[in-house]
Formats: structure tokens, sequence, C-alpha cells
């Protein structure tokens, strides 16, 4: 299965299990999402369950906020992540908070799926990795799977979850893996092990990292898309990194970051969003918290920059191996 | 002046200017309603619940009124109630315009933050409680305390929220009269304005999803009708033709700001249902039988699965917005008084009075008994603090301060949670 497969399946797998979970959201009825994540689910569980929204984000966050106050589960498309600003107000204020503000007495368990990240010539408003937005917020939850086994693991898990999750998936890994190179096709899911997903009910913990590659030189901590670019750059310069996998970022696997970079003594930290406040700043200020004495050199970003998303630079702007390699090689120049 | 001026460029265009709309009198003038214009009690038609909205829409520029002004009942609104009924209701509005002043009372002092009156409104909120099923859904906002008190939710249970004292449910965390109440169909209220209204259209696509027969309530003020959320409420509801009562509260004013700036000056707020397709409902708001009679059909019709509607109550806000705000520096201070659809209390009860169902005797002495309820239950709650001594020795466990940010508390906040209470030991010891 590809991710897209993956994330299908779990929905299905989920909307058997549980009367109560419901789809919605633009496109994601009939035609089954811009992206085909929702494909046939109209048709098996029927337009009370999956069914199409007005273009309205903050509409249909809102409801679906009303709809998990109720007792149901929604699962909320938010088409693209660049879309998801007019449904800012919904998810901080609201759906973040009613648990704390009630103590308890309403929850929102809800997942809020969107495509997020650049790579694919969306320009400014098809491209964003906004996580960090949500990360900074207390009471939301925030998973960025890399790969479809995790990819429909995870999403169990958040559709399983009593607090509302966000969870991004990296449409530039939708189909395959990707080395960062632009020119470079994109290896199908098949030809991996990860692609090899069962067909039924199975978790992958929300808060749990994977150490994707044990190396000995240099931690590299990363997410989604990043996850890929980073391997396959330590593995073209030869580099012994341990290379993780975040899953999610909120809640975070604090463990296993922590005994990887006591472990290197060194770390990079690789995300697409843009720099500055983004969440490889909190990273970079836990692990020099934590692992002050056991850091060889400072902790380095290999990050998109501070700008909005060029359409015809993208290649320029996006955080490839060149780049995630001359952070790795500072942390190790020390 | 830059070469590139328009107004040498195109000397016959007129100069454009930007209106910005004013209320009739501000402070020192005198109060001016020849705006508002009452139709008679009884003169609007009221349209079979399965009437198309189409048919409901000359109702969103009149006023479905009930009470004449001799607070006889008359023409097809007229819900009839039984005395029984009415008492009741009479009783409830009392009960939180008395509640009302005791706690803008205790406000002053001291002893809360922060408190909201909704003098002049008790019957919207009331009414609607009566006249809805015991088990629909209300997503209410700030001025809907009635909901709960017609509901019979404890007032003791109310007063510990307000003092965010040892017995508050919500344990210190909300606002003061930020309640929530599952069992008494009263949802979260949120500051951020206007939230609430697509979740209670949520609420209801839900139970019509799962073949329920329970509606949903949301409430707003005119103030908010101008943000997002208003009209992502009535899309999603018109569109899923949810069962759910979406209830504009217009008593005027938005703090300073007159109805006129939300956009209420050139067409009322109940005609936003036109443009929806959405069934749409003006009802004098001062009068109970009306609001009742108002929310008893949106309610029947929305359970016959004939979908949505929005209804603007017409009143007039008395008080400040909060104790926060002093409202004589934006209008004229006798305005209430001239309010043209009178007070709702007074209304409702000159026509129990007329119907020979009540009588002055009885209302003294009934305002009496409600006031000792009122100052018992305030004395028990203070019994278990308020906030002026919460400030100081925290009434709550300090540690819930982490509570129910997730399920389960993360490492993250476990370790915070602990650098808090260090912190607090490290406070007492602090040299003096």
């Amino acid at each position: 299965m590809n991710m897209i497969q993956a994330l299908n399946s779990a929905h299905d797998v989920m909307m058997e299990r549980d009367q109560g979970m419901v789809v919605l959201g633009e496109d994601v009825g009939f035609f089954g999402g811009v992206f085909r994540v929702t494909e046939g689910l109209q048709k098996k569980y029927g337009k009370q369950r999956v069914f199409d929204t007005p273009i309205a984000e903050n509409g249909i966050i809102a409801t679906a906020i009303g709809m998990a106050t109720y007792g149901l589960r929604p699962v909320a498309e938010i088409q693209f992540a660049d879309y998801i600003y007019p449904a800012y107000d919904q998810i901080v204020s609201e759906a973040a908070r009613i648990r704390y503000r009630t103590a308890g007495e309403w929850t929102v368990p809800m997942v809020i799926r969107s495509p997020y990240g650049g790579g694919i010539f969306g320009g400014q408003t098809h491209s964003q990795s906004t996580e960090a937005l949500f990360a900074h917020v207390a009471g939301v939850k925030t998973v960025i799977p890399s790969n479809p086994y995790d990819a429909k693991g995870l999403l169990i898990s958040a559709i399983e979850d009593n607090d509302p999750v966000l969870f991004f998936e990296p449409k530039r890994i939708y189909n395959g893996p990707f080395d960062g190179f632009f020119d470079r096709p994109l290896t199908p899911w098949a030809k991996t092990d990860a692609a090899d997903v069962p067909e039924g009910y199975y978790t992958v913990p929300l808060g749990k990292a994977a150490v994707v590659r044990e190396g000995e030189e240099v931690t590299v901590l990363s997410y989604g898309t990043m996850v890929h670019v980073a391997l396959a750059t330590v593995r073209e310069l030869g580099i012994d990194a341990e290379v993780i996998d975040l899953r999610s970022i909120v809640p975070l696997d604090i463990e296993t970051i922590e005994d990887s970079v006591k472990k290197t003594g060194r770390c990079v930290v690789v995300h697409e969003a843009t720099r500055t406040n983004g969440f490889g700043a909190e990273l970079a200020a836990l692990v020099q918290e934590r692992c002050f004495y056991h850091l060889e050199a400072p902790v380095q970003r290999a990050t998109g920059f501070d700008t909005p998303y060029p359409h015809s630079l993208e290649w320029a702007y996006f955080p490839g191996p060149v780049r995630i390699g001359t952070a790795i090689k500072k942390a190790l120049e020390v | 002046m830059s070469d590139k001026d328009p107004s040498k460029l195109k000397p016959n265009r007129p100069k454009l200017s930007l209106h910005v709309p004013e209320p009739p009198a501000r402070p020192g003038e005198t109060p001016d309603f020849s705006s508002v214009k009452v139709p008679p009690a009884g003169a609007a038609p009221r349209p079979d619940v399965a009437a198309p909205a189409t048919e409901t829409h000359p109702l969103t520029m009149s006023l479905v009124r009930v009470l004449d002004e001799e607070n006889k009942a008359v023409g097809p609104w007229d819900p009839k109630l039984d005395a029984e009924t009415l008492r009741k209701m009479l009783r409830d509005m009392v009960t939180v315009r008395v509640f009302d002043d005791r706690m803008y009372r205790a406000q002053r002092q001291g002893k809360t933050s922060f408190y909201m009156k909704c003098t002049g409104e008790e019957a919207i909120a009331v009414s609607a409680a009566n006249a809805l099923d015991r088990e629909d859904m209300n997503f209410p906002t700030y001025r809907q305390q009635g909901l709960l008190i017609a509901r019979g939710y404890p007032m003791v249970e109310m007063m510990n929220q307000i003092y965010s004292n040892k017995g508050d449910k919500l344990q210190g965390r909300q606002l003061p009269i930020m309640y929530s109440d599952k069992a008494h169909g009263f949802f979260s209220i949120s500051g951020n304005l206007g939230t609430q209204y697509p979740q209670a259209v949520g609420w209801a696509m839900a139970s019509a999803i799962k073949g329920d027969s329970r509606i949903a309530m949301g409430w707003t003020g005119e103030g908010a009708t101008a943000e997002g959320d208003f009209h992502a409420a009535l899309t999603f509801a018109t569109v899923y033709n949810a069962p759910v009562i979406l209830a504009v509260v217009n008593n005027q004013w938005a703090i300073s700001s007159y109805s006129g700036i939300a956009g209420g000056e050139r067409a009322t707020f109940a005609q936003r249902a036109l443009g929806y397709g959405v069934a749409g409902l003006r009802v004098d708001g001062n009068d109970a039988l009306a609001v009742f009679a108002a929310v008893r059909w949106a309610a029947d019709r929305a359970r016959a699965n004939y979908g949505p509607t929005l209804i603007e109550f017409f009143t007039y806000r008395a008080e400040g917005h909060s104790t926060s705000d002093d409202p004589s520096g934006y209008r004229p201070s006798n305005e209430a008084k001239l309010w043209p659809l009178g007070d709702p209390i007074e209304r409702l009860k000159g026509h129990l009075i007329g119907l020979g169902e009540w009588d002055d005797e009885r209302h003294s002495a009934m305002v009496d008994e409600i006031a000792a309820d009122v100052r018992s239950a305030q004395k028990e709650a203070e019994k278990k603090g308020t906030l002026a001594t919460a400030s100081i020795d925290f009434p709550q466990d300090v540690r819930t301060m982490f509570n129910d940010v997730y399920e389960e508390m993360p490492w993250n906040l476990k370790e915070q949670q602990q650098d808090m209470v260090d912190e607090l030991e490290a406070k007492r010891q602090w040299p003096r």
C-alpha cells in the first residue's frame, strides 16, 4: 500500500469498528478527496457518515467540534494545511480548551487531517508546514507520519484518542519515499518494507518516536517527508548518523531524543517549516537543557527559510540534502 | 499634494465619504426610539411549522408580539399556557433578576472579578428554556443564565463558579459566569464571540446523524453576527437542514457599539435568514409569551425535520455590558427606562394579574422568598470561599492546574507541575 491507501484503510477499519465515526470535509464524499484518501468510504458507509462540506474551514472544524461534544468521533479533512487558518480560532480557542475549561465534563475527540509540506510546486498556498503553530498550543496533539505503516497505525491511534489531534500528512511522499532531489523520481512505496501494511486493525502509539537508523556520530531529529531526505543524505555522505523519526511532536518522545543525543553528543534538527520559532527551535532548546554536558557541538538546524513558499524557486527553498549535509558537517566539525 | 491626486485628474467626480453608523442619541441627548416600529400585538401571522422558509420571511421584518398594551395575550402566536407554567416563568425571571443584583453587588464587594447581568432580557432565556424539551442542548453566550435557572440548576453551583471557590466544578479555570453543565443542557461558554454558533449546528447535525430526537439551540448577540462563524453556522444549518434553532439576542448594544455597527442599520438580524433559505422570525424579546411561542414553533419545526430557524429576539440591554463597563459614557442614562417594549417581568406579571392568577401581594411575597433563597445560597457558597480569598490561599489544589489539558498528563506538564509546587514552596520561604 502507498500512504494514501494506508490512510484510507485506517478510515475503513475504524468506521467499521466505531459507528460514531464520521468523515467530513471539502470533496471527501462522492469524490473521495482531492488526494483520494477517503475514496469509497461514502459508498460503503453512506452519506450520513461521510459527507462533503461547504468551503468554510471554520465551519468544518466548528461543526466537527459540535459533533464531538455530542459523542461522535469526527475526522475532518482540511484540503491543504495552508487553508487551516480560517479554522485556527476554532482549533486553538475551542477544541484545544474545551476539556480544560470544563474540567473534563466535555471532551472533543476529533481528528483534523491535512496534507502539508512542499516539493510539489504548490506555491505559497499548497506547500506550508504549519505544525509549529499548533505545537505551541496546549490541548491539541500534532502527529506527522513518514511512511504507510505508521500512517495507518498513527491515524487509528489518533481516531481512538480522546483529545483533538492534528494529523498532518506529508503529501510529497503520499506515493513513495523521496531523497530530496527534485530531478530524481519518487521511489514507489511498493519497493519498501513500510509498504507492507496489514489489512486490519493495528496501532502505532502517539508520542513514541522511531529510531529509523542507528548511528554513533550524530543524532538527526526529523519527521514527515524530511525523514527520508535526512536518511538519503547521511547514506550518501557516509555519515554514521542516528536518524530519529519523531512521528508526533505533541506528545513528544523526549526519552528517545535524550538517549540518542547523550550517546552521539551531537544533534541536528531537520524540518521543512520556516526556521524562526519553528519546532526545531523547541527541539534545540530541549536538547540544550537536557543534554548540554553531553554535547560536543552546538545543535544545528536545517529548515526552510523565513520567507513564504516561493513557487518557481521551490527547489532553492526546500531543505534538501545539501542543506542537511552542511548542517550535519557543521555539527561534526567541532 | 501629488500630481497623481485623483481630484485633479477627475474634477467632475464627487468626493467619496465613509459612512460610520451612529446611534440616534448619545449621553446628554434625549433618547430616541422613533426608528423602532412596534406593530400591534397579535398582528403577525403564524405559519404552519411545516411551511416553507419563504413563508416566514415577511416575519423577519415585523415583530411577533403576543402581549398587548393591557398585557392581554392576543393573536395566533398566543401559546395559551396554563397559569402554573406562567407563574413558573415569572418566578424564573424574577430569580434571574434577583440573582444578577446579588452577584453584581458581590463583584462590587470584591468577592469576584467580573459579572454580567441580563437585566431587561430575562424573558428570552427563561421562556426558551421553558419552551424547549429538557433534553435539548443549548450553546449559550454569557447572558443566558436564565437557561440554567429555568432548568433548576442549583444557584449555589452558579455562585461557586462565580467565586472560583473550593466548590467550583470548573476548578477555578473559567471566567466568572462562564458556566458549563452538560446535565442541564448548557454547553461551556467561550469568550471568543460566535464560536459556539456553528458548534451548535454540529451538535444538531450529530443528533440527526444518529437519528436522535433532541435538537440544539445556538445563541449569539447581535454584535457577534458580524463574525465569520455566524455565517458558517447558517451555511451548514441550511445545507444539512440541521435541527437547530439559531437565536440572535439583539439587545442593541455590543459594549459601546450600537447595533448599527454590527450591520443592523439597513436590515434586521432576522433578515439574515433570507439569503440562506432558513426560516426566520423577529420576536419581541420583552414579551415572555412571544418568546415562548417562537421557540416552541422553531423546536417543533426542527423536531419534525423541517430544518433550522433563525430568531432575532428584539430587546434592550438595560444595564452595562459587564461590571467593567459604564454605559453612561456612550448612551443617554435614561434610555433603558424609555425602551418602548417595556419590562419583561412587569409585562408577564401584569398578564397573570389580568388573568386573575396573580396579585401584587403574592408577587411581593414571591420576591421576598426568592431574595431569601438567593441570600442563603450566597451564604452557602461563600462558606467555600470567594475569589478575594482565592488569590491569596488558593482554594483549589494548585496541582489541578495541569489536569485536563490532555486526557493523560504528558511528561512536560508533569515536570512543570513539580516546578510549580517547588516554586510555591520557595515563595513561602522567601525572606520578607
